[in-house]
């Protein structure tokens, strides 16, 4: 995967790290304070990253969505506490459940973002090449899981095929739910085929053999890495700093 | 490489898949192997590869030694069937240096490895292509370029070129004349078709599915020896082509019509066609790889909506289900037009091969004693009578073929359309089809067959679309 901006030059470790440590600290409590300090700082650092605006727009369309419908369904059903502005059957809107809705609108945009521009511009063999050479997981379940994930795209056509499949065999009239379950068995024994057949030839061209596995690309962590790293956990700390010292830290645990 | 009264028994089960074989091959000779299905051509190769598994995957006996040693992984290199499922990683390059990696090739030296492999092979795309939109052929060419950069002493390829249409198989056999004549290797390969190598190779062996070897020697020795008596074990003997079906030409109707037609699954893929499929009449459609003709074959059966034009049943055909196929209910389809798809691995429903071809009789609501009749006829027609309780996903390529087949025929359709119904076929299988195709001809079915095949559109086809 490659591209203009920073981002796509930086260790997918480095990047898988620096959304796992923001994440982290977001997760643990559910204040409107903490979300918006992050949300701030990460509207500040994004576009030094150098993704393709219409990129970034395209890909994060999900997030932008997704935070203000879990937002208004918060909002209606959410916990109530103080005033109540309007009642319908089991919706109640109060300034609790609004509070509320807001902290995890911003909570939702804040971890969803810089994950989605993180993530996307991960190319899964430097991602494989890092897991292995940097963090020394064992090369045979990175690779397997790399190799794996090429299947994937195979699935959605096998499973268009065997939809009409079926429609030609006469079977695909009744039972919806029946024949959707029917049709992902038949999936499941397709891929696991293929992935027999995907073992043998990897393992012809001397995947798991005794010898030691030397690297054609060289995974490489530089100071940008760390500098990466360091953004991640700065936002999360700042945000947490923030929310515990306005005495708004609201823990989820406990 | 070398084998005494070698023996391999998959685990699970009772019958060896290789027994008593002995064979030595030195270096440097070029071998095809042949035998009909059952021999155990590929698992010999795969031992030879040392891909078999260790004790859980089966059962050995006699010794088997490549290179002087047991075989392991890597040594050999090997160059399976099927394409899509031999390429590993997302771009060329890597592809081509996994193994390299594996074996533990310093790094300096695995790149100019992989720019040498893939010249040799002659796929001139750059390193970082990526390895999903390449073209069987190329892929094929890929695999053989990931395991020349490995630098193995012995080449094993099983039928490598079985599933691809002419130019690749050109393609991968002249990259493999260029590697040979380059390095010395090896050669054994696996293959139906004698003559894409019979220039290639010095030695011609032939097992029996009994265990051990029938014939070994020189190509036009075992050939002009067994040439016949292979023929009818369903190899391709140059000099011994399946015999062709007479056909009678009655009268015909217009039974499916469609102009100006764009098909497609999202994009038009082509459009402006006009097709016409007549009763009795073999509409054959060709052209390359890619080109659209399975969406045109599934357009037509009912199974996509068209993306322009209307596919229009003449009233004989839809008889009360509606002009547009595309609207007709599943189970009206089952009586009007058959479809065998490319892989039968997608058709499949049932547990043995009995249940799978009641299904479609089944939904018809036949009587009991009607489906058996039908059910027994087709086995027995299609020597799949021994095979009646099997799971159809353990059977071989050209028995699943015959089963794919036997389903669609099992309601009787009056249209029956093929996806590369010969593909990778044995020449024994290819003409039971081709008979069959002409039988229910002659009784006014109406075929279409989207194929590479020449010798099937000679053979059968009426009528041929050529697309482009």
């Amino acid at each position: 995967m490659s591209g203009p901006g920073v981002v796509y030059r930086v260790n997918p470790v480095a990047k898988l790290a620096a959304a796992l440590l923001l994440s982290a600290c977001l997760v643990l409590t559910v204040d409107w304070v903490s979300s918006a300090v992050a949300l701030t700082l990460e509207i500040a650092v994004l576009p030094l990253a150098g993704l393709p605006a219409r990129t970034f727009w395209l890909r994060t369309a999900a997030v932008w969505i997704a935070a203000p419908l879990t937002a208004v369904t918060i909002a209606l059903y959410g916990q109530p506490s103080g005033r109540v502005y309007a009642e319908f059957l089991f919706a109640r809107v109060s300034d609790g459940s609004i509070e509320l809705a807001i902290a995890t609108l911003l909570r939702v945009l804040a971890i969803g973002l810089p994950a989605v521009v993180l993530f996307v511009t991960i190319d899964p063999t430097d991602l494989a090449d890092g897991l292995s050479q940097l963090l020394h997981l064992p090369s045979r379940f990175v690779l397997g899981a790399l190799a794996a994930l090429r299947l994937v795209g195979l699935f959605a056509d096998d499973w268009r095929s065997l939809a009409l499949a079926r429609r030609a065999r006469g079977v695909a009239d009744s039972g919806r739910i029946r024949r959707l379950a029917g049709q992902a068995f038949a999936l499941l024994v397709l891929s696991l085929r293929r992935g027999n057949k995907l073992a043998t030839a990897m393992e012809a061209r001397g995947f798991g053999s005794s010898a030691h596995r030397t690297w054609a690309r060289q995974s490489r962590w530089r100071g940008r890495d760390w500098v990466m790293v360091v953004i991640g956990a700065a936002i999360g700390a700042v945000a947490v700093a923030a929310s515990v010292s306005t005495g708004q830290w609201n823990s989820i645990v406990g | 490489m070398s084998a005494s009264d070698w023996g391999w028994r998959h685990g699970g089960r009772t019958a060896w898949a290789v027994r008593g074989l002995n064979l030595a091959i030195v270096a440097g000779e070029r071998v095809l192997l042949l035998g009909e299905s059952g021999a155990g051509k590929s698992t010999l190769l795969q031992a030879m590869a040392g891909v078999l598994g260790d004790d859980d995957g089966g059962e050995a006996e006699g010794r088997l030694l490549v290179g002087g040693g047991i075989p392991t992984p890597g040594r050999a290199g090997l160059v399976l069937q099927d394409p899509d499922s031999q390429v590993i990683l997302a771009r060329v390059g890597d592809d081509v240096a996994f193994g390299c990696e594996n074996l533990g090739v310093p790094r300096e030296q695995i790149w100019p490895r992989v720019t040498a492999a893939l010249d040799a092979v002659r796929l001139g795309l750059p390193l970082d292509h990526p390895t999903s939109v390449l073209s069987g052929g190329q892929k094929q060419r890929l695999a053989l370029a990931g395991v020349i950069a490995m630098q193995p002493g012995l080449l094993l390829l099983d039928e490598p070129t079985a599933n691809l249409d002419a130019e690749g198989v050109r393609d991968v056999r002249d990259s493999v004349v260029r590697v040979l004549d380059t390095t010395g290797a090896t050669f054994i390969v696996v293959e139906h078709r004698v003559a894409v190598w019979l220039d290639v190779v010095d030695r011609v062996v032939v097992l029996s599915p009994g265990g051990g070897v029938v014939a070994d020697g020189t190509p036009a020795a075992v050939l002009s020896e067994r040439g016949a008596e292979l023929a009818a074990r369903g190899v391709w003997v140059p000099g011994f082509p399946p015999a062709w079906p007479s056909r009678i030409r009655a009268a015909s109707e217009r039974l499916l019509s469609s102009t100006e037609l764009a098909v497609g699954r999202k994009t038009v893929v082509q459009e402006h066609l006009s097709v016409r499929v007549e009763s009795g009449r073999a509409l054959a459609v060709t052209g390359p790889n890619g080109v659209g003709k399975s969406t045109l074959g599934l357009t037509l059966a009912g199974l996509l909506p068209t993306l322009g034009g209307e596919v229009v049943a003449a009233e004989s055909l839809d008889s009360g289900a509606g002009r547009a196929p595309i609207r007709w209910k599943s189970r009206e389809l089952l009586t009007r037009i058959g479809t065998v798809f490319q892989d039968p691995e997608h058709q499949f429903l049932a547990a043995t091969v009995r249940a799978e071809l009641e299904i479609g009789p089944r939904a018809l609501g036949l009587p009991d004693a009607e489906i058996t009749e039908r059910v027994d006829a087709l086995l027995e027609r299609l020597r799949l009578t021994h095979l009646a309780l099997a799971n159809p996903f353990t059977l071989s390529g050209g028995e699943k073929r015959r089963v794919s087949v036997a389903t669609a025929l099992a309601t009787r359709p009056r249209v029956l359309v093929l996806d590369e119904p010969t593909f990778g076929q044995d020449s024994r299988t290819w003409s039971e089809l081709v008979a069959m195709l002409a039988e229910l001809l002659d009784a006014g079915t109406a075929v279409v067959a989207m194929t590479h095949d020449d010798d099937f559109v000679r053979a059968l086809a009426d009528e041929t679309l050529v697309l482009s």
